[in-house]
């Protein structure tokens, strides 16, 4: 296994190997499984992620009732072909947004890395692997990528709302799409690992502040914005473009902030957009009609 | 290291909508149902910190129940738990505690059936991970992600050594072990993962060693 990015890319450099294939070669010693089942298991994991896209975009309610179709909207209005950015972007928004619209609907996804986050890593890969006319397979290998990038962050700080804030959740799941982008368009480690540290700097700070505590709002337009952000770290990497502060003292910056975060803004429901009037008003009314029941 | 595979950041595959107050709900009473060993008729469910906060909105008193009814994190049923239980004949209380927990995401679950009783503390750390963190009054750190047995026995010189020399002649390899006491001389509580699960009658050899009262082999 590898203690930090330094770590990661020291041993890909030493042994020739992607990240992908550091991070599947670590678990397999770690486990005793073979590569192959490893990687059948991250398959089924990418069968989930492609039915809750679907699923998402056809239009669903959250259990709430307070949010949904939003992805189909999205979808939509790409149809229409009136859009100002290209459909690259544009799908990487409608997965990320159908994905954690099904999550509210209490259906089957993928926690990436957690379910608040789960959009943004499948919205940004279904996206590129059409652009890039990528096969199963490699959006496996580019899954390990992700995991590994988000391997380091969780182990060397937190990806939970309630322990760091939303930075800690959709801040590590855009770092993470933003290094399995690149990797996806031919980038090597290094320029991955620098696009986790672009992705997860622009988002430094972000607070986890649902309305009456819900998965829903901001939760899901945060995701298509991680999705946004992923791409855009992953374009400036590519372009050869380096972040300043290296990968491993940002995650140490997203753990600090994290820890100095009042609670108010950890997904109690007690801060930011949940206490805004709109955030009252639906904390009352969504909590009225639950103790009712 | 917090975490260990690939698969706790690229899952768990789960139903919705929050990986640590929903599938990391589940998974906390799932843990509580193994170590309680049959099923529960009454569950009492004590919410602490962001649990007590939002459990409403994550479906968090949801989970757990299904997680007390023995369902996994991506089992289609779990919206329905509050019916299941029904079923079932599992009567069941959430109560919301002020008192602030060192995690915040934590969750106090006693399960009663005749004769018998149990009480768990767990926390929910992240992306479906949990950590056991207190039974029966003892303190432990117990993930649930490998077999472990847990020995209730009296604090007293070689009990330890009479249980670890038993596994290692049944070839069984110890991955991590804690030992807590109410007193010095008094109750203790030993907690051994192991990497291979410990067959029955091993379990009886241990149970037969003076000293112990109770033992509970938790499978994965």
């Amino acid at each position: 296994m590898f203690k930090d990015i330094a770590d990661m890319l020291a041993q890909c450099k030493e042994q020739n190997l992607s990240i992908s294939q550091l991070m599947l070669r670590s678990e397999a010693e770690q486990t005793g499984k073979t590569e192959e089942a490893l990687r059948e298991e991250m398959l089924a994991s990418l069968e989930v992620m492609k039915n809750a896209a679907r699923r998402g975009l056809s239009g669903v309610t959250s259990h709430s009732g307070m949010t949904g179709g939003d992805a189909k909207r999205l979808n939509d209005y790409i149809n229409t072909g009136a859009s100002l950015t290209d459909t690259t972007f544009l799908k990487a928004l409608a997965y990320a947004l159908a994905t954690n619209e099904v999550n509210a609907s209490m259906g089957l996804i993928c926690a990436t890395p957690t379910a608040g986050s789960c959009g943004v890593l499948p919205g940004v890969l279904l996206s590129v692997r059409e652009k890039l006319n990528k096969t199963d397979e490699e959006l496996v290998d580019a899954l390990f990528c992700a995991g590994a990038i988000g391997f380091v962050i969780a182990n060397n700080a937190v990806i939970s709302g309630a322990a760091g804030g939303c930075q800690a959740e959709v801040g590590s799941a855009s770092a993470m799409a933003a290094a399995a982008a690149v990797f996806l368009a031919g980038g090597s480690p290094e320029q991955s690992a620098q696009a986790m540290a672009i992705a997860l700097k622009n988002l430094l700070g972000l607070a986890c502040d649902p309305l009456a505590g819900l998965v829903e709002v901001p939760c899901i337009k945060r995701n298509a914005g991680g999705a946004a952000n992923a791409l855009a770290a992953a374009e400036m990497a590519l372009a050869g473009i380096r972040s300043k502060v290296p990968p491993d003292e940002v995650i140490q910056a997203m753990y600090s902030i994290g820890l100095s975060l009042p609670i108010g803004l950890r997904e109690t429901a007690q801060g930011g957009l949940a206490i805004t009037p709109t955030g009252q008003e639906w904390k009352q009314r969504l909590w009225q009609v639950q103790s009712n029941e | 290291m917090k975490y260990r595979s690939v698969f706790d950041i690229i899952g768990p595959t789960m139903i919705g909508p929050s990986s640590s107050h929903t599938a990391g709900a589940v998974r906390i009473g799932q843990l509580a149902r193994k170590l309680f060993g049959r099923a529960p008729e009454v569950a009492d469910i004590y919410f602490f910190g962001s649990f007590a906060r939002t459990y409403r909105g994550h479906a968090t008193d949801v989970a757990v129940l299904a997680g007390v009814l023995g369902l996994k994190t991506d089992d289609p049923r779990i919206p329905d738990a509050f019916e299941l239980a029904k079923d079932n004949g599992l009567k069941y209380t959430f109560y919301e505690e002020a008192a602030v927990p060192t995690h915040p995401n934590t969750v106090e679950i006693v399960l009663q059936s005749e004769n018998a009783r149990i009480s768990v503390t767990g926390i929910s750390i992240g992306g479906g991970l949990v950590q056991m963190t207190r039974v029966d009054g003892f303190d432990l750190h117990l993930s649930g992600e490998s077999p472990a047995l847990l020995i209730f026995h009296q604090d007293a010189y070689g009990t330890i050594a009479s249980v670890t020399q038993l596994l290692a002649l049944a070839k069984i390899n110890i991955s991590h072990m804690e030992v807590s006491r109410a007193q010095r001389g008094r109750d203790a509580l030993m907690v051994i993962e192991t990497d291979q699960p410990v067959p029955p009658d091993i379990l009886r050899l241990i149970q037969d060693q003076p000293h112990i009262f109770k033992t509970i082999k938790l499978d994965i």
